[in-house]
């Protein structure tokens, strides 16, 4: 079943077309990947699905409703949550509200928040026992594993993640793909974009390539990762690009 | 000695009303980062609407705490409603165009509420009736009156009840958390929109509230009054780091005590020279506020 599809999806930064014609599908329980270099589209096209950019044209499903036009804050409603680029937590905020604020719209239910927020600290040890501490403090692993916690309190069906292990330590960033592993273990659908196409193909079911806002490839993560034009561009490639 | 204190307890009196106003400019330059230039004349506002309520209720003077309580309650509400409906109409629309056009806004907001009153009053200064003379606690040389404690404890009750609301609220800590980071929030499912309303709600209801103390103090009030009141809790707000409450409040009540002493010791002439003297001394010396930043940067 289909949980997610965008068709055609336009978007533009002013008079810069940023994504043109981008069309792709997630399906229930999947983990796909969209995979670019920097600028290619993909934090636009994260933007553009949850409603913090407007799309020009297109149409993006979300179980089976039409979300194009949503605000943002309507779309997490609608189950989707999202880890946005940068992690960016409230960084003079502690732990706990941190989290509190991830089960929001869940407010007028104070003890399921609560217990919510005492899973995600189960999940997430080290988040248990930093809760009093301002996120703005964590070391950039912590503050990951808080912005996906802080995005699971409210257990959407989709989670989209933006480049969830840039600027981490490899053990760190091990540790985060391991999370995303469980996470969909859980039930949860995973959108995932990365520039490291390496160990994102291992991860993914699925993956897409963008290049300058179009999908250039798709198909499953194991055949990708044997393709010779995505070896060349994302794998064996520049260490530059590589290491951003 | 006595007129040292006598200047120190009208100094936290007219201090503890521009830390009402100076929090409206903090709170609402936190969520949207925009100085609110009409923020002045919505305390303004709250002054007449304060006289409306003691007029009402037919108030002509003399100890009447009941009164003094009813009148800031429903100016302070009045205020806000106020307030709220000027943000929804003047500056919501305004959101995602460039700030300039959101300090554009306030400016016109500030002239179209200045000009209106003084329509509706004929530009005549409105005489509240004097409720704070009777009742003294202390007569002699210092003359403190119930009235004018009730006052300083109206103030200090509702900053500690907006102290505990964005501390200790879910509501509260999504407003700081839409000061720290607009998209974030959204992404929290926060309704942006209707947070800014509510922060407006609760900066004009906290100036309305000065507005009202400021008339039952002061006696006078006039279409005019916002803009220098204004300016002087605005510079309080600069001083104790805008975005940063407690600091505010703090130098709300640092600026009421400079414009007494130095009314006092100086003269009431040179009192504005001495606090838009320190508004441009913190501004070139430490542009983040006498408490520094308070905020923690994104790692």
């Amino acid at each position: 079943m289909t949980l997610l599809q965008v068709s055609d999806l336009h978007s533009r930064y002013g008079q810069v077309e940023a994504l043109s014609g981008i069309s792709f599908e997630v399906g229930d329980g999947e983990i796909v990947a969209l995979l670019g270099s920097n600028g290619a589209g993909k934090t636009t096209t994260l933007r553009t699905i949850t409603g913090l950019h407007r799309a020009r044209s297109g149409r993006v499903e979300f179980d089976g409703r039409d979300i194009t036009r949503l605000d943002a804050h309507k779309v997490v409603a609608a189950g989707l949550g999202h880890v946005p680029e940068g992690r960016r937590v409230f960084p003079a905020l502690n732990v706990a509200e941190n989290l509190l604020l991830g089960g929001y719209l869940r407010r007028r239910d104070r003890s399921a928040v609560a217990a919510r927020r005492e899973e995600v600290y189960e999940m997430f040890p080290r988040l248990g026992e930093r809760r009093g501490q301002l996120a703005g403090l964590l070391s950039g692993g912590e503050q990951q594993m808080l912005a996906i916690g802080r995005a699971l309190m409210l257990r959407p069906r989709l989670l989209a993640l933006d480049e969830p292990t840039m600027g981490l330590a490899p053990q760190m960033a091990q540790q985060v793909l391991r999370v995303i592993r469980e996470i969909r273990g859980q039930g949860a659908t995973i959108l995932i974009v990365e520039q490291n196409a390496h160990q994102t193909l291992r991860l993914a079911d699925r993956a897409y390539v963008l290049e300058t806002g179009r999908i250039v490839l798709s198909g499953p993560a194991s055949e990708l990762a044997q393709d010779d034009r995505v070896k060349a561009a994302y794998l064996g490639g520049d260490p530059a690009i590589e290491a951003q | 000695m006595s007129e040292f204190v006598q200047y120190l307890v009208n100094g936290l009196t007219i201090g503890a009303f521009l830390a009402l106003i100076a929090l409206g400019y903090s709170m609402i330059y936190g969520v949207v980062r925009l100085i609110n230039f009409a923020h002045g004349d919505v305390f303004m506002i709250g002054a007449f609407a304060g006289f409306g309520t003691l007029t009402t209720l037919g108030v002509t003077g003399g100890m009447a705490l009941p009164a003094i309580v009813a009148a800031v309650l429903v100016g302070a509400l009045a205020t806000g409603v106020v307030g709220t409906g000027i943000a929804k109409a003047a500056y919501v629309p305004l959101l995602a165009s460039p700030r300039l056009a959101l300090l554009i806004a306030a400016i016109g907001v500030s002239l179209a509420l200045q000009e209106g009153v003084k329509v509706l009053t004929d530009a005549r200064f409105k005489s509240y009736p004097n409720t704070l003379d009777g009742g003294q606690i202390f007569s002699g040389s210092v003359r403190v009156t119930w009235g004018q404690l009730a006052l300083v404890v109206l103030s200090v009750a509702l900053m500690a009840g907006l102290w505990l609301f964005v501390t200790r609220t879910v509501t509260g800590t999504a407003m700081r958390a839409l000061a720290m980071d607009r998209d974030a929030a959204r992404l929290q499912g926060i309704n942006v929109e209707r947070l800014i309303l509510v922060t407006f709600f609760i900066g004009s209801l906290l100036a309305g509230a000065a507005g009202v103390m400021y008339g039952l103090y002061y006696v006078q009030i006039s279409f005019g009054m916002g803009f220098l009141i204004g300016l002087r809790a605005f510079t309080a707000a600069v001083l104790g780091g805008i975005g940063n409450l407690p600091g505010t409040m703090v130098a709300g009540v640092a600026i009421g005590l400079v414009q007494s002493f130095s009314a006092g010791y100086v003269s009431s002439r040179w009192t504005d020279v001495i606090i838009f003297g320190l508004l441009i001394g913190v501004l070139a010396l430490r542009p983040t506020g006498l408490f520094g930043e308070r905020v923690v940067e994104r790692a």
